[in-house]
């Protein structure tokens, strides 16, 4: 394996209805730093039916490159034809390093090339920085559930991979003057030749807002004491029009779906405001919010790492302030509205 | 008659687990091995299958000898038979050379007994990758249906298998010839509660323990840590960060300072 083939910095552009996926978008902005400190090009690989129109999209958001692979056979993700197109892309045009985003996908996808190059592969990435001199990826993340960080290098395979946690990194601001190259790639795939078929997409709208796009969330640890206690984050949530958040060891307890679990193994969040209530605040349920714009904790111990990962932080039994909580918001908020509302009217006046 | 295997892994439990600050390293005696949690449910639905459609569920492993202990507890679960790869030569594997070795064992069973599926869980709690899977499939040459979180039909005469498949907002359909491989999600199924006679054979059950010369056509240089393309090269504290404002006053004043933080943001609740 001759080092000096393998050039530039890649990103897989996950394709989500219809559009580049936002982790993709993030690894555009953080692959463009690795690509300008390494002095070497930023591509993006685009896989999917219909989806040339993107490649532009790429370029605003930092690509110098972007091949593109658009047949019908790509009109859903399987594993076995994007792994075909993806192999044929690394091995025509040989990259340095190549990024996905750590979504369900993307880890599919990655395991998969991984295995066939084959070559190292680095899970869950939270921090990505690149030797100027010899392009070597170092891709660090957390580890044994968070206790914690480890940096993973891959010295003697290329690419370079890792996945890469969403809503870590930050995409850059499009850039609609920016230009890069558009190169269209071909594969022949045939049907008949896949193992794997979709027979139906199910989408589940659920009524309670979306955690990984709520402004407002409320979540509770094991410091709720019980499923009944933890009652009392769902309605501060509900008072505030926020979504229900959780701590791992509340999921494992069984007192809510893992769909509310933030953290490492969960989903990462960034509302705007987070409360974290009852939770200790071991690392692998920070990594997973740290970027809220506002974190407030409440927690009885005051040793709790969680007020080390705070904004602002109360120290005091969750049981007494949570109704205190509820009964004021209840009170403000319907003024905050009225007061909206009025300000509306005069506009319109 | 189907013949399922399941992939597990005996870990240490991370969510108790000390660190030795001084060093960064984990103090496993710290942390009770236990059975990889999401493992369970890869036995469980192996076995829910086996009661449906009838065959044998065959439980696979790498790891030092006391992870003996996982296998009896899959047998416990229902399982009919354990296998363990056990060699200094598979230690330090990273998930590459993992994938490796237990393909070599999952052929070496496979000539004994072809075999239909292969189930792991969906990651592990200590390594947190979620890649060996998919990758024991490629080496297979078997599609890798990743975060199954419910199996409709397996269809052996036919040849296929049907399952759910988790994504970010909902879940698609999808169908695979067999043979295959899942990776399933922990809400796939409940843990049953192990009934008492497998309680007894899981005690007095000992599983074929396989060594690398075992295996067959096996390429030493990609096994353990010379197999193993990711080196960690440095392990550190997590950074600690500079840490919040701690409210003062009374519950009432605490509770009324927190309020005007939050509604300072007014813009939420218009």
């Amino acid at each position: 394996m001759n080092f000096d083939d393998y050039r530039g910095i890649w990103v897989y552009l996950e394709v989500k209805d219809g559009n580049i996926a936002p982790v993709s978008l993030e690894l555009l902005g953080a692959g463009r730093q690795l690509a300008d400190k390494r002095k070497t090009e930023l591509a993006g690989v685009l896989i999917g039916s219909g989806v040339k129109p993107l490649a532009q999209t790429a370029v605003t958001y930092g690509a110098d490159v972007v091949y593109v692979y658009d047949d019908p056979i790509f009109a859903y993700y399987r594993t076995e034809p994007y792994m075909r197109a993806l192999l044929d892309c690394c091995e025509k045009h040989k990259p340095e390093v190549l990024l996905y985003g750590a979504t369900p996908t993307g880890k599919d996808l990655a395991s998969a090339i991984a295995t066939d190059l084959p070559t190292g592969l680095t899970a869950d990435t939270t921090i990505l920085d690149i030797e100027e001199d010899t392009g070597l990826l170092l891709a660090s993340r957390p580890a044994f559930g968070g206790n914690i960080m480890a940096t993973i290098l891959c010295k003697k395979y290329r690419p370079q991979m890792a996945t890469v946690r969403p809503k870590v990194m930050k995409a850059l601001p499009p850039d609609p003057s920016r230009t890069g190259r558009i190169v269209e790639e071909h594969i022949a795939l045939r049907e008949e030749e896949m193992r794997t078929k979709v027979l139906e997409i199910v989408r589940e709208t659920t009524k309670k807002a979306r955690i990984d796009e709520a402004d407002i969330i409320v979540a509770g640890g094991k410091g709720m004491g019980s499923k009944e206690g933890f009652q009392l984050i769902h309605q501060l949530a509900e008072v505030l029009g926020g979504a229900v958040g959780a701590s791992r060891d509340v999921v494992e307890a069984g007192w809510i779906d893992h769909h509310h679990q933030v953290g490492q193994t969960g989903v990462t969040v960034t509302p705007k405001i987070y409360f974290a209530i009852g939770i200790s605040g071991a690392i692998q349920h920070v990594v997973g919010m740290q970027n809220s714009e506002l974190i407030i904790a409440i927690n009885k111990d005051p040793n709790a790492p969680i007020f080390q990962s705070c904004h602002y932080g109360i120290v005091g039994d969750a049981f007494e302030i949570i109704p205190l909580l509820i009964e004021r918001f209840k009170e403000e908020i319907p003024k905050v509205k009225a007061a909206a509302d009025v300000k509306e009217e005069i506009r319109h006046a | 008659m189907l013949h399922i295997v399941a992939c597990i892994k005996q870990v240490p439990d991370t969510k108790i687990i000390k660190m030795n600050p001084k060093t960064n390293t984990m103090d496993r005696a710290s942390a009770p091995a236990i059975l990889n949690p999401y493992d369970a449910h890869a036995v469980e639905e192996a076995v829910r299958l086996k009661k449906k459609y009838g065959g044998t569920v065959s439980v696979l492993t790498m790891g030092p000898p006391p992870a003996v202990k996982a296998i009896k507890k899959c047998i416990e679960l229902g399982a009919d038979e354990g296998y363990m790869i056990s060699d200094r030569a598979f230690a330090g594997a990273d998930t590459l050379a993992t994938s490796y070795a237990l393909t070599k064992a999952l052929e070496k069973i496979a000539k004994q007994r072809p075999i239909d599926l292969v189930i792991c869980g969906k990651m592990t709690i200590d390594g947190d990758t979620g890649q060996v899977g998919p990758g024991i499939a490629r080496r297979l040459n078997i599609p890798p249906l990743t975060g199954v979180k419910k199996v409709v039909e397996i269809n052996k005469e036919k040849g296929y298998a049907i399952v759910h498949r988790k994504l970010e907002d909902g879940y698609e359909v999808v169908q695979s010839t067999l043979p295959c491989l899942f990776t399933v999600e922990k809400d796939i199924n409940d843990i049953s509660f192990a009934p008492l006679p497998n309680m007894i054979k899981a005690a007095r059950y000992q599983p074929t323990i396989w060594t690398a010369d075992d295996l067959e056509d096996v390429d030493r240089k990609q096994l353990g840590l010379k197999g193993s393309p990711t080196i960690v090269s440095k392990v550190w504290a997590p950074p600690k960060p500079e840490g919040g404002e701690l409210l003062e006053g009374s519950t009432k004043e605490k509770v009324e300072q927190l309020l005007s933080l939050v509604l300072a943001k007014k813009e939420l609740f218009q």
